[in-house]
């Protein structure tokens, strides 16, 4: 189980969840997991979604793998100026 | 509104058009001769993008008619290099990365030029509120105000 | 996880990268030659302008437009009625024309197509508007309480539990952080708590919002437009036009400018559908006050920040609540102000919640770090009381608390290799930091945090049959990414600076491009380069190695050459990059290089700024009168275009701080949309800009670069701020500390202390 910690709008859009463990071996693998258990979640990453493993940040990048011992944060999406 | 006939000399070279009575000479450099070296930015003389330069002295061309320049010479930034020798100014401006978007830069190097031509020695305070009358968004003025008094030293031949 | 063994970037000897060669476009930009929005032109070309609402909320009751296409010269005319209703960009939608209500002044009511600009003009005054005038709201505060005019009435509040039954002007709230903080403020010596309002700022770029717009009968669109993404133009204009991406070809001028506000579209749908509707090309151009009145400025904000610490100076607990509004529309950066508001430092308590508030203002646009600079202002004010209050130098006290690899982030991820420490000990190295102060000045220091990231990138690299090289990337050159982008390809090409010459490509020849921001292009266009640089080496050393006959992993590349790779590969001539590409048809055709990818590995970028200012206590006139920016780049490209961004960061921050600001008329009217009256700072406000580029190389950059564009007007508001507050000795709270506040402030004091 991967532990993905949830934070700001990607909060909200998940029920107000603070944390889900799901199994996943990737980024699409935990939003596609999250959308099952939250059903008004899949609109929001389907508009981009940030995560960040281990300190790295990567945005809407479905295959970048994780595994049980990684940090994982689902931030908002990175808008820059 | 019947147009106005204009005789003027243009970076040296003799130049006719007809403008209307209301046009600025901006708008008559830029969509009636095809000079877009000039730009707008403000409209209103706030900016400096347009400057230019009639019978020597420095103004807002948006702030002018196109009819007022019967008679008249007018400067603008494509007059300023000669040929395939670009001025000090524009070298300077270069060497020193002065620029980033470079909108405002014809308008800093016709104002610069005006300038040097009435004092080929300012300090850095002359120079800055010279150029007080053009604005840079990119740089915050540092690498352009290098750049002018690095120019002026060399066509002092310092 | 964290690797802290020494990173071979650093030890890397660099040939070309981190030299300062003139940039590819520069003649041009100093000549006249380079042609911005404006200055294209078409044959029969129409010239487009827009009808604007002079209320700030009012229902659009009827557009009457009769009158303005009977006018001799009109050949179009738009209204909400020439656009589809649109699920998905239906803010976008509306911000560009205007459908139930209009919701500030200066939103788009109609636009016009005609064959003069005087004509235009004329017609807009013969469009007629029935206007049902509603109250409004402008400020945050007021906009956020019970009973305020509501925007629209159907926003239910999102991240609130329960779910709110009635509307309000609360788009959204948000909450970040750690720990528990009423612990950690029960084990703090000190505790300061204030409350901050920063006005909104404009990106204030000198070149309006341009663009040529031509349709032709077959469905084909081309668009030719100031922007700072042109991908991403396309998308908006083909999705709200109804018509197939591909078929819109969209072009890039030259940018005189963006900072943020060049990310979204205004005048390109409406420049689209007047040309479709008049099988013409339609020039558009917004004078001044247009994109003062209708295009993004940022948000403006009210917060309150509270921080304790011990008497050593451990910082125990901040918590702070953000509201920024972002006009009309959601959408503000306050999530992004949440987030970096504490980021530099190592916070074992920490809790920042946000507000997405909407007014009666013109939607926000993206600026320079969207979010960061108005929170960091609060927060970094807030440390400087801290620092006097526990006697500790400010320098001093960042650094007892200061993020480091390793520690958790105010937002909640570990920090990777940062350079926060670098920024703080070269600031307390440079001369700038003991040089005596005069009369009436005070010195302010403050750091910032941005984030950078990458994204959906695409370059293509062609190595021509003279052996120079022509790069093509999608990333509009807003500061000089194409001099960057050159040195990089040279350096991994291992030939010089000036046989590369690298362009801004259109739509139709390469693969999405993601908007220039986010500090990205010199990241992730760089990236892709030198990927793509790498690609061609392989093809390179692959014909080598036919010509010689050897196997292809026998060829290696070193220093612009093909070579053997070792004795046992067989003794040949080295065969340089220009050898190669003339035989290139010869050997199997034409040579490029290319990357598609989605660049990850950005780095952060911290930044410290040192700021003197002089208060003349009689005006209330602050001065900024010495500067210096210090910020980590990671590695510096074109080391002068790095200090270009931070000067100009820099110089942007001591606008906000010191002049400029919306004003609003008691009827919501923009009261300065005019560059004499919204005051930027001009050549005689400013001091040069001393600058330092610190290195702490980003590991996922083979060069180690970092992104720069935006941390630079993170630090310089609270900056400037504790340093006014020194020179003044009144604490300022509120931006801009323009003179009559300042000297308000200054004389309640005086008041207060003859009292």
């Amino acid at each position: 189980m991967v532990k993905v910690v949830l934070w700001g709008s990607v909060r909200a859009a998940a029920g107000g969840a603070e944390t889900v463990e799901v199994e996943a071996k990737n980024v699409r693998q935990i939003l596609d997991r999250i959308g099952e258990l939250h059903p008004g979640f899949k609109d929001r990453y389907d508009e981009g979604v940030t995560v960040s493993i281990d300190g790295q940040i990567y945005v809407d990048d479905w295959f970048q793998p994780v595994t049980e011992d990684s940090e994982v944060y689902l931030l908002p999406y990175l808008e820059g100026g | 509104m019947s147009q106005i006939h204009v005789s003027t000399t243009l970076n040296g070279d003799p130049v006719e058009y007809l403008c209307e009575p209301d046009e600025t000479l901006l708008d008559v450099l830029r969509d009636r001769l095809g000079l877009t070296g000039s730009k707008e930015g403000c409209g209103s003389g706030d900016c400096g993008a347009c400057s230019v330069t009639v019978d020597g002295r420095l103004v807002c061309s948006c702030l002018v008619l196109g009819a007022e320049a019967q008679d008249r010479e007018i400067e603008t930034i494509e007059g300023v290099a000669q040929g395939e020798n670009l001025h000090p100014l524009q070298q300077k401006i270069l060497d020193h990365a002065a620029l980033q978007c470079g909108v405002c830069t014809p308008g800093f190097i016709v104002a610069a030029k005006a300038l040097l031509e009435r004092n080929p020695d300012p300090s850095e305070t002359e120079v800055r509120y010279w150029l007080a009358g053009n604005l840079c968004r990119c740089t915050g003025y540092d690498k352009i105000v290098r750049a002018v008094m690095d120019a002026a030293q060399e066509m002092r031949g310092a | 996880m964290l690797d802290k063994t020494k990173d071979p970037v650093a030890e890397r000897d660099f040939k070309v990268v981190g030299t300062r060669p003139v940039r590819p476009d520069g003649v041009d930009k100093v000549t006249g030659r380079a042609r911005f929005g404006a200055d294209i032109s078409a044959p029969g070309m129409l010239v487009g302008k827009v009808k604007r609402s002079p209320h700030a909320h009012a229902k659009l009751v009827s557009i009457d437009t009769e009158k303005a296409l009977a006018l001799p010269g009109v050949k179009a005319v738009v209204t909400r009625d020439d656009f589809a209703e649109n699920k998905k960009q239906c803010d976008v939608l509306r911000n560009i024309m205007a459908r139930e209500k209009v919701l500030y002044d200066g939103h788009a009511v109609a636009a016009v197509a005609a064959t003069s600009a005087t004509v235009a003009r004329k017609a807009l005054k013969l469009i007629e508007v029935e206007y049902d005038v509603l109250p409004h709201v402008i400020d945050v505060d007021e906009a956020m309480k019970p009973g305020a005019p509501l925007l629209h009435d159907d926003m239910i509040t999102k991240g609130v539990d329960p779910e709110p039954e009635t509307a309000s002007n609360i788009a959204q709230r948000y909450e970040f952080g750690h720990g528990d903080v009423e612990k950690g403020f029960a084990e703090a010596d000190v505790v300061v708590e204030r409350d901050f309002k920063t006005a909104a700022a404009h990106q204030g770029y000198i070149e309006p919002h341009a663009c040529l717009a031509s349709f032709t009968p077959d469905g084909q669109g081309e668009l030719w437009c100031c922007t700072q993404g042109h991908y991403a133009i396309r998308g908006f204009c083909a999705d709200l036009l109804g018509m197939d991406i591909s078929k819109l070809r969209v072009t890039a001028s030259e940018i005189g400018g963006g900072f943020g506000g060049k990310t979204t579209v205004f005048l390109e749908p409406l420049a689209l559908a007047l040309s479709r509707k008049t099988g013409r090309p339609v020039k558009m151009v917004m004078s001044r006050e247009e994109v003062f009145r209708a295009s993004g400025p940022t948000a403006s904000t009210s917060s309150r920040v509270k921080v304790g610490a011990t008497k050593d100076g451990k910082i125990t607990a901040g918590e702070a609540e953000f509201r920024y509004q972002g006009g009309a529309f959601k959408g503000s950066p306050v999530q992004f102000g949440a987030m970096c508001a504490f980021a530099c430092y190592a916070l074992e308590n920490v809790k920042t919640v946000g507000y997405d508030v909407v007014t009666n203002r013109p939607k926000q646009a993206a600026y320079r770090a969207p979010g960061a600079p108005m929170a960091a202002f609060a927060v970094e004010s807030v440390i400087e009381e801290l620092a006097v209050e526990l006697s500790i130098d400010p320098v001093e006290l960042r650094l007892i608390n200061a993020a480091e690899e390793g520690d958790q982030s105010s937002f909640g991820p570990t920090f990777p290799r940062i350079g926060l420490v670098e920024t703080l000990e070269a600031t307390k190295a440079h001369e700038h930091f003991s040089a005596p102060l005069g009369p009436n000045q005070g010195r302010g220091i403050a750091s910032g945090y941005w984030f950078n990231f990458g994204g959906a990138t695409s370059v293509s690299l062609n190595i021509q049959p003279d052996g120079t090289v022509a790069l093509a990337v999608g990333t509009p050159d807003i500061g000089g990414s194409r001099a960057s982008m050159s040195l990089m390809a040279a350096e991994e090409l291992g030939i010089a600076y000036e046989k590369v010459k690298a362009i801004v490509a259109d739509t139709a020849s390469l693969g999405y491009n993601e908007v220039s921001h986010g500090s990205r292009v010199t990241f992730a266009s760089g990236l892709a380069t030198i990927e793509a640089a790498r690609n061609a080496k392989k093809i390179l050393c692959a014909r080598a190695a036919k010509m010689w006959e050897i196997p292809e992993e026998a060829v290696e590349w070193v220093d612009g050459h093909a070579r053997p790779a070792g004795a046992n590969a067989g003794d040949f001539e080295p065969m340089s990059l220009a050898d190669i590409a003339k035989v290139a048809e010869q050997t199997g055709g034409p040579i490029s290089g290319h990357q598609e990818h989605n660049a990850s590995g950005a780095g952060a970028s911290f930044a410290t700024h040192m700021v003197d200012v002089e208060v003349d206590p009689e005006t209330g006139r602050a001065h900024v009168v010495r500067y210096t920016a210090v910020q980590d780049a990671g590695k510096a490209i074109h080391p002068s275009y790095v200090e270009g961004q931070f000067q100009g960061g820099a110089a942007q921050g001591v606008g906000w701080a010191l002049n400029e600001e919306y004003i609003y008329n008691d009827d919501g009217r923009l009261e300065n949309p005019g560059f004499l009256d919204y005051r930027i700072p001009v050549c005689s406000d400013l001091p040069m800009l001393d600058t330092v580029i610190v290195e702490v190389p980003n590991p996922g950059h083979p060069y180690g670069v970092r992104g720069v564009g935006e941390t630079g007007i993170v630090p310089p508001m609270a900056a400037i701020a504790n340093a006014v507050s020194a020179a003044a000795g009144v604490r300022m709270t509120e931006l801009p500390m323009s003179p009559p506040k300042l000297l308000k402030a200054i004389n309640a004091k005086k008041a207060n202390g003859s009292a």
